[in-house]
């Protein structure tokens, strides 16, 4: 598996998993009062450097597995870890291709609950949504790429 | 197996050919991981012109004789 393919692996796992807990923590305050009490706030941050964080750290793990695992089994070459070549980057502009569009469809949905005048609440969480949907399309489109090839 | 391209290609044979070339000095000699090799073999990933150049010079053979496009009644 080239590297490229195990990092869209951590980055798409990294990317259901956090925010997946974030939004147990906070839409799991619903109900409990008006939206504009629920503070999203430093959750929101915590996820967003979270992300940032566990991506890298997984990035570095996997990439000490790989080179452990070619080192133990003695096939391959440790040189392979971190080399892209022109098949992972034309699956790489895909992939954030598919993630524009994401995010693009996300703004428009945040730009029409702002104009509805939906609370700071909504605005935020949409707009966090939109980036964790445009990573994870990014992510799956790059994945089938590899995958069923193009 | 799906085939997305349908360029194909007689990459694995001419390997064979040449004193059975492992797949890993292959992307060595022209510079791409393992797995774009073996995507290319099993018609998952159609190599740019420059590297299919590079491969044919691998193998010290023409463009023709490592890919082929079916014409459209052949499709």
């Amino acid at each position: 598996m080239p590297f490229d393919e195990k990092f869209t692996w951590v980055s798409l796992v990294v990317s259901v998993v956090v925010p997946g807990v974030y939004f147990m923590v906070v839409l799991g305050q619903l109900g409990g009062g008006p939206v504009g009490q629920i503070a999203y706030q430093v959750p929101m941050l915590v996820a967003i450097g979270a992300m940032i964080l566990v991506t890298i750290a997984g990035t570095i793990l996997v990439g000490i597995g790989t080179g452990v695992a070619i080192e133990l089994s003695g096939s391959g070459s440790t040189e392979d870890i971190g080399r892209t070549d022109e098949r992972d980057r034309e699956i790489s502009r895909r992939g954030l291709l598919a993630g524009y569009v994401a995010a693009s469809v996300g703004a428009v949905g945040v730009l029409a609950i702002t104009m509805l005048g939906f609370d700071h609440f909504w605005i935020a969480n949409v707009l966090y949504l939109s980036f964790v949907a445009s990573s994870l399309v990014s992510g799956v489109v790059k994945l089938v790429a590899y995958r069923r090839g193009f | 197996m799906v085939k997305p391209t349908k360029v194909a290609n007689r990459v694995r044979a001419l390997r064979f050919g040449a004193g059975e070339m492992t797949q890993a000095e292959l992307a060595d000699r022209i510079g791409v991981t393992r797995q774009t090799v073996i995507a290319i073999e099993q018609a998952r990933y159609s190599p740019s012109i420059e590297m299919a150049f590079k491969i044919a010079r691998v193998f010290n053979v023409g463009l023709d004789d490592v890919f082929q496009y079916p014409d459209d009644d052949q499709r």
